[in-house]
């Protein structure tokens, strides 16, 4: 270095910051900066609550608390939420893991939904019940198959973006909701509801009309783990998604494990959908979804692509959801707001993972005396 | 040319330290207006480390630059460009989607941005040097040998006076070459200086005016082209012969294992990668394979362990228990194992290709194994006892088995890799460059495997770069050049110098100047 040209320093003057990867971080640690950035999320939006609306930050707290777990019917209603959300974002997750963009969860919900809807308003009546619900649960998984198949063989066939792809097969999706409802619907009311879907409803076990729903995700995201950690078909989406090199080199047919893995990301968005109008709503518009295909990507991304971690983070998330709603109605302050408030929460949470996997160096007095 | 023709470039003492690898040592070199300057040097020589340092890529760690015979700091491209260099890489950075003159003038400052003046600039350009190309081509309608010309415009267009060309044959079909060499010669004599950068030695003597050779980093010499032969400047390239002391026997009962005939790739572009290229590798011994890189080694590999298939040719292999020949042509790597033909395949790239870096040693072990067993699940407890087996005895570093790979060094990836590809008990394997970038601890660790696999029977493919190495360890040694077979020696008779020659022998042996 002593031989270099003094020139080069003034050029090349240390910045003012570096960043650099950090090796290895203890457990609890990373624990500590994702509490300490809740805190301060906490913290902010206390600030700003007092100075936009001058309520109480704390009675704002707690009525969100309320909100999502003030009742029992309360609790019921978000975890019916959580599962749905958590249903898609396991959806997901096999795809994300091989590095396919599924951007169209929402459509692959909604084509699911769809296509319950059909059976339970044509073959309501005509079959049994029991026979009912499993043809439309059938057709429901097909179709969604069927919206995840077709982006993946354009994937692995020509290469085509998988983000853009699925991205515009949901408004594919929600138009043949809107087409359906048109030649339905009689009433003008934009949804066909409970009164033509009368048959082929799931029953309400215990007399809990969302414990159905809550157990078959829950068997879905054990499912899941188990399916991506310890079976064949995971350790090939892994190597798939990591390196496709690796994959050919080893002999695995890239083309088949990304077709094959979305069909089962989309057979499961179908499940969702039917749960859905089968299994509460009983009825169906373009809005059933719920925008829950793009914010069970954030869930999925937040748990860093693991299903069981993935029950944390789509509970928060409904948690802020349902705890804005509250506040907006009982605070009668603009619903825009509590989703101020939501952003900010998330952009500290998703934010503070930039200090787990980077350090910064600021420059050092040193460099300065150089010059 | 005039032999006092006034010097373009000097380089005084310029050295390049890369941690403790010495890239360019006191590099002394001049380059004068109107001349064509050819660099030679086998891989590693130090050509593209002092070629970045004049383009401005690099910085010199020590010594001086002087551009007609002033003394310059070269800090960045923007520089070089300044003082009238431009580099034409080996890979083109051209936006697909652009036109050849939106390239040629994207990211000009000085001139108002006229696109019709520009593309009659372009015109003129080519028009002079005898260049074709249409200037509203799009990028991605054009040829490679379209695209480079675009490249060398670019830097003509910013007034360049001296122009460093990376390998630009490599990419080209004879015929291009050729149109090429018109219009280095006319650019020559309109009074640019050129240096190319170019492992075939027939173009060597074809188009340059003066040969500067390098050799481990060291500027060997600089001679005039006419008054010099292919020879001579082979040996100049490849030097003394160094003794490694590795060990090799002789085996007795050899039997052919793997017979390739006639086999020919040809890529998308009309170039031919791999040129009629027959040789049979025995149970036993080691073969070498010995070239250039980018000779067509790589495809050639892949396509023996399926990953790629062949335009035309044969490979066969015959089986040491059921005495069977079995046709491997355009199997997948799944089939030639349910064929119960055991190929292992140390690929060149270890982290992108032979493992995968962000997964565990176990689940690396894992890679040729997963799909044992009967149930839907994955067994872990075999490949665990491999790892353990394997960090064991070849003294892998590593905090656990359950370490992401990415995060061991060098020596060990490689040590993983090997261990696993020898673990599967090969009939034949196949190394690419398996000592590339390791120390000579780790080195010998890999010659000794290797040697190992020899005296059980494996039939060794041994693709190496240090020609050394190459000559004491194998038995055989297959040369290739530009994707042919330019001979296949006896590794305990051949002299380097022949290997050399070899090397860089290109199509029809038409040596010139001998």
């Amino acid at each position: 270095m002593a031989n270099e040209p003094a020139v080069r320093h003034a050029k090349e003057r240390e910045p003012l910051v570096t960043i650099s990867r950090r090796k290895n971080m203890p457990f609890w640690t990373r624990m500590c900066i994702r509490v300490g950035a809740g805190l301060v999320a906490l913290i902010l939006c206390g600030v700003i609550t007092i100075l936009v609306t001058g309520d109480n930050p704390f009675s704002i707290y707690y009525t969100m608390f309320l909100g999502a777990f003030g009742t029992a019917d309360d609790i019921w209603f978000t975890f019916q939420n959580v599962v749905m959300l958590l249903g898609v974002a396991v959806a997901l997750t096999p795809a994300f893991r091989m590095k396919f963009w599924n951007t169209g969860g929402e459509g692959q919900v909604l084509i699911g939904a769809l296509a319950t809807a059909m059976c339970m308003l044509s073959l309501g009546g005509k079959l049994s019940e029991g026979s009912l619900i499993a043809v439309t649960l059938v057709a429901s998984l097909l179709s969604g198959a069927l919206w995840g198949f077709i982006p993946a063989l354009f994937k692995a066939q020509f290469k085509t973006n998988e983000t853009l792809f699925t991205l515009m097969m949901n408004y594919v999706a929600i138009y043949l909701i809107k087409f359906f409802i048109e030649l339905t619907d009689q009433s003008g009311s934009h949804t066909v509801g409970p009164s033509l879907l009368s048959h082929g409803w799931l029953p309400s076990l215990f007399g809990k009309p969302y414990l159905l729903n809550i157990l078959v995700i829950g068997v879905l995201t054990v499912f899941m783990y188990v399916y991506l950690n310890y079976s064949k078909h995971g350790y090939e989406i892994s190597v798939v998604g990591e390196s496709e090199n690796t994959a050919r080199y080893i002999g695995i047919n890239v083309k088949k494990v990304i077709i094959r893995t979305m069909i089962l990301s989309g057979a499961i968005c179908g499940l969702v959908g039917f749960l859905l109008v089968a299994g509460t709503s009983h009825s169906i518009d373009e809005n059933i979804a719920e925008g829950r295909g793009f914010t069970a990507i954030m869930v999925s991304w937040l748990a860093k692509f693991d299903p069981l971690v993935m029950v944390v983070t789509s509970l928060l998330i409904v948690f802020m959801q349902r705890g804005a709603d509250k506040i907006s109605t009982n605070f009668d302050i603009n619903s825009s707001f509590a989703d101020i408030l939501t952003g900010i929460i998330i952009f500290f949470i998703i934010g503070c993972e930039f200090f787990i996997n980077y350090e910064l160096h600021f420059r050092k007095k040193s460099a300065k005396e150089v010059q | 040319m005039s032999q006092n023709a006034p010097l373009a470039l000097e380089l005084r003492h310029v050295t390049k330290v890369f941690g403790n690898i010495v890239a360019n040592d006191d590099v002394e070199m001049d380059l004068r207006r109107g001349e064509v300057l050819a660099i030679l040097g086998e891989n590693g020589s130090g050509k593209t480390t002092l070629m970045n340092m004049i383009s401005g890529i690099y910085h010199p760690d020590s010594g001086e630059i002087f551009i007609g015979g002033e003394h310059v700091t070269i800090a960045s491209p923007k520089d070089a460009f300044h003082h009238g260099i431009g580099m034409v890489h080996q890979h083109f950075k051209l936006v697909d989607l652009f036109t050849a003159t939106e390239n040629i003038v994207l990211g000009i400052k000085k001139e108002k941005f006229n696109i019709k003046k520009s593309a009659e600039k372009v015109a003129a350009i080519a028009e002079r040097y005898g260049f074709v190309l249409d200037p509203n081509k799009k990028i991605y309608e054009m040829s490679v040998s379209e695209k480079q010309t675009v490249e060398i415009i670019k830097v003509l267009y910013r007034g360049a006076d001296i122009l460093i060309l990376d390998e630009p044959t490599a990419v080209l079909t004879p015929q291009e070459t050729e149109k090429l060499f018109n219009v280095i010669r006319r650019m020559r004599d309109d009074g640019k200086s050129i240096m190319i950068i170019t492992h075939k030695l027939h173009e060597v003597m074809a188009i340059s005016d003066r040969v500067a050779v390098l050799r481990k980093g060291k500027h060997i010499a600089t001679v005039e082209t006419a008054s010099t032969t292919v020879n001579e400047l082979t040996e100049m390239m490849v030097g003394q012969r160094v003794s490694l002391n590795i060990k090799r026997e002789k085996l007795e009962n050899t039997e052919d294992r793997l017979t390739v005939s006639n086999l020919n790739l040809v890529s998308y572009e009309g170039v031919k990668i791999l040129d009629d290229v027959s040789f049979t590798a025995k149970s036993g011994e080691i073969l070498g394979i010995a070239g250039v890189a980018g000779s067509g080694q790589r495809e050639l590999l892949e396509i023996i362990a399926g990953l790629q298939s062949p335009t035309d040719g044969e490979i066969r292999y015959l089986d040491p228990q059921t005495r069977q020949n079995v046709d491997l042509r355009s199997k997948t790597p799944m089939q030639i194992r349910d064929l119960g033909v055991r190929l292992s395949f140390v690929p060149e790239d270890r982290l992108g290709m032979g493992l995968v870096g962000n997964m565990d040693i176990i689940d690396n072990m894992m890679l040729r194994s997963y799909r044992k067993g009967k149930t839907v699940f994955v067994d872990r407890q075999p490949p665990k006892a491999l790892a353990d087996k394997i960090i064991d005895s070849l003294q892998v570093v590593t905090p656990s088995a359950k370490t992401a790979v990415r995060k061991l060094s060098g020596g060990n990836v490689q040590k993983v890799l090997v261990g696993r590809e020898i673990a599967a008990a090969p009939t034949v394997l196949m190394a690419a460059y398996p000592v590339r970038g390791l120390d000579i601890n780790s080195s010998y660790m890999i010659y000794n495997l290797l040697n190992e696999q020899k005296e059980n029977g494996v039939a060794v493919i041994f693709v190496g770069e240090d020609l050394d190495v190459l000559l004491e360890l194998c038995d055989r040694i297959l040369v290739v050049c530009a994707g042919r077979v330019t001979g296949i020696l006896d590794g305990r008779t051949a002299k380097k110098e022949e290997v050399g020659l070899l090397m860089t022998k290109a199509k029809g042996g038409d040596d010139h100047g001998e």
